[in-house]
């Protein structure tokens, strides 16, 4: 069915845009960018309609890319429900996404850099939901690594960009070398890297190996997925374009994880120790990111923690064993959070490039069609049904309640917090009065349009997608218990978080100062994201620095090697300096040496008892 | 054969090459200078001859013929440089002519 042509379209538009972009004109950029993703997303239709129900998985493969001893490694691609639904995930979004960023971006300079970038992410994304071996799809997992790093540094000449776009690069590294190191462990233990050799071996591993290759994989999951502890970087990462945030930050690279995770099920199914720590990472990531969700100021901060809880969600169905609930809810999400993104870009973009919520408010009546899309992103995420949230937060929950009861509650609360922190941004910036000093307009219809059809999604996405039953022949479907109380406590703290965000903010302004000022401590440990950035810069980073400041520039760069150079160098400086003065250009001199050196020959050759 | 004995050949020889070095390294004037380099020259074919004579052996002759072409050659060119040096620099301080020193 030709899958190459998925990805490789748009990596056409990356080299199109990337080398010849500086001199086309931006509708011939824009019809570059879109078209490829547009061809890519129709092929992707067209081959899910070829290939019928999919029962099986489908690969092609394509060159022998690896040879070595054990080790054979094809350039090979696969199909199967589960990357059938990423695909579409990856290709359909990715696709109103571009559409949006023709408005966001117009008036941006490095307007084709941008859209090769992000044409050159789609292609990396596409090959990692569609590799049929760990070694393809680490390709892809590190090009989209790279495709992040350049497109949060995209405004290079901020500083706070580029270190942004450093931190996520370093931060995910650290994950990156926990999957290389999977990598090799299943090399060793398997002697093969394709998903079908290994899943159908891996009953018969024993279960500390299994757990070994399943935590270091959680550890790439973790530093791609922004779990704790290598969350840290997802924030910063807003510094980047808002449709970077919510293509790469949001909807599809940030995800990797959770697909990650979920296809190497039969790995994780077999290494229960493994499971729970995915589980409990999870939920303590779902929760602590929620907590500091409730006091940031900055729009786009908000949903960025809001990304990182609702990854923790994710991580915590696939930890509790309910995978297709796990991907269940990265589909909705990437729907409501690639919306709450591109909402809160159109509001920035009316208030040209504000991005704090106290100097915005009252723009309901402004900019409407923002509002409403972004009304229906927050009843998604807030788990209000029958709303696109609630069909995967109520499967991951329900879950989590059969496994343990306490990542239940957890779970449940969290969910309050979400409903309660994504109002509060609603409330603050699109009711009462507008406090700033831009004048906001509404966006143009290029980004109205991706809106509403994202809205539209986040509805009924739902009831559209039954993602559960889709996976169903991979992942089996639990047995449902039919008690409807956990689901109506979700609920319940779900419509409670709203009401109580209505109530701080607008029935009764007041009170959240009184809140703040009478738990001061406690607020000022979440405003300031309980100071993790500050320990790991002091526990991690300033040690490395100045190591590297201290001993390995001014002790060994400085003093062994540069002082090795320089001491060859000095060397033959001084011998010279003293042989010059010998050839002083004094004939008699020469003559005086020349004398000196004969009578010291003949010496010589006297002592040694002469010629023979 | 009773006559002059090798050594003081050999001993003349010496003594007239040291004078050319002593006279090569302390006089200043450069035809001095040129002269002292003759006299070595000569000194050495001196002893050449001798130690032919002594071993009876021809090579040594024939070396002495060689010096004494290249001194000719030597003569030729060195006066012809000594007289432009002259005319350019209206001196013949040997140790006024340094120009490719430094």
């Amino acid at each position: 069915m030709q899958l190459w042509l998925i990805p490789i379209l748009p990596l056409a538009g990356f080299l199109l845009n990337g080398i010849f972009g500086r001199r086309l004109s931006k509708t011939v950029i824009n019809a570059i960018a879109i078209g490829s993703v547009l061809l890519s997303f129709l092929w992707v239709l067209k081959t899910l309609a070829g290939l019928g129900d999919l029962q099986v998985a489908h690969t092609e493969q394509y060159f022998t890319w690896i040879q070595s001893g054990i080790l054979n490694v094809g350039c090979d691609f696969t199909i199967d429900r589960l990357t059938a639904v990423m695909l579409l995930v990856v290709t359909g979004v990715g696709l109103l996404i571009h559409i949006y960023s023709i408005g966001y971006m117009a008036h941006e300079g490095g307007y084709y850099r941008f859209f090769s970038y992000l044409n050159l992410f789609m292609f990396f994304m596409l090959t990692l939901v569609l590799a049929a071996n760990y070694l393809v799809m680490f390709v892809g997992w590190e090009g989209v690594g790279l495709c992040s790093y350049l497109l949060i540094g995209f405004y290079f000449d901020k500083q706070f960009a580029t270190n942004a776009g450093n931190k996520a690069f370093i931060v995910t590294r650290i994950g990156d070398v926990g999957f290389s190191l999977a990598i090799y462990l299943i090399v060793v233990n398997f002697g093969s890297l394709d998903f079908g050799a290994v899943f159908s071996a891996a009953a018969s591993k024993p279960e500390g190996t299994l757990t070994a290759i399943a935590l270091l994989l959680l550890v790439g999951a973790c530093g791609k997925s922004a779990q704790i502890p290598l969350y840290v970087w997802l924030p910063d990462a807003m510094a980047g374009p808002t449709p970077v945030s919510a293509l790469i930050h949001a909807a599809t690279m940030v995800t990797a994880g959770v697909y990650m995770v979920a296809r190497s099920a039969a790995i994780y199914t077999h290494a229960p120790a493994a499971m729970e720590t995915v589980a409990i990472i999870g939920v303590a990531t779902a929760f602590f990111a929620a907590t500091i969700g409730l006091a940031q100021n900055d729009i786009k901060k908000v949903f960025a923690y809001s990304t990182v809880s609702q990854l923790g969600y994710m991580f915590l169905g696939a930890g509790v064993g309910a995978f297709s609930a796990g991907i269940y809810h990265l589909v909705t999400h990437a729907f409501f959070k690639a919306l709450l993104f591109l909402g809160s870009g159109s509001v920035i973009h009316a208030l040209s490039g504000e991005q704090d919520l106290r100097q915005m408010g009252g723009l309901r009546k402004k900019i409407p069609w923002t509002f409403w899309t972004m009304v229906c992103a927050s009843v998604a995420i807030a788990g209000v049904p029958p709303f696109a949230g609630f069909f995967s937060k109520d499967a991951i929950l329900a879950a989590a309640d059969r496994h343990a009861p306490w990542m239940y509650w957890v779970g449940v609360i969290t969910a309050g917090m979400t409903a309660f922190y994504v109002f509060r941004a609603i409330f603050m910036a699109f009711f009462g009065e507008y406090r700033g000093k831009a004048h906001p307009h509404e966006s143009p219809f290029v980004m109205i349009g991706p809106l509403a059809v994202l809205g539209f999604l986040s509805l009924a996405g739902g009831y559209l997608f039954k993602v559960p039953e889709f996976l169903a022949p991979i992942f089996p479907l639990a047995a449902e218990s039919g008690d409807i109380g956990p689901m109506a406590i979700s609920i319940a703290f779900g419509l409670g978080g709203i009401a109580l965000a209505w109530l701080f903010y607008i029935a009764k302004p007041e009170l959240p100062g009184q809140i703040t000022t009478t738990f001061s401590g406690l607020y000022k440990l979440i405003y300031n994201k309980y100071f993790v950035d500050e320990v790991y810069g002091a526990v991690i980073v300033n040690p490395v620095v100045a190591g590297s400041r201290e001993v390995l520039w001014k002790g060994l760069d400085v003093a062994v090697i540069d002082g090795a150079v320089n001491g060859a160098g000095s060397v033959a400086r001084e011998t010279g300096g003293l042989l010059k003065r010998l050839q002083s250009g004094n004939i008699r001199s020469y003559a005086t040496w020349v004398l000196f050196g004969s009578v010291v020959l003949l010496l010589v050759l006297g002592v040694m008892g002469g010629l023979r | 054969m009773p006559g002059v004995p090798i050594s003081w050949y050999l001993i003349l020889s010496a003594v007239l090459f040291a004078l050319g070095v002593s006279g090569f390294l302390l006089r200043r004037n450069i035809i001095t200078v040129f002269m002292s380099i003759e006299l070595m020259l000569n000194a050495v074919n001196l002893a050449f001859i001798t130690f032919s004579y002594q071993f009876k052996q021809v090579d040594g002759q024939i070396f002495s013929f060689f010096v004494m072409v290249v001194a000719a050659a030597e003569a030729a060119v060195g006066l012809a440089i000594i007289l432009t040096v002259f005319k350019n620099r209206r001196t013949l301080n040997i140790d006024d002519v340094s120009t490719l020193k430094n």
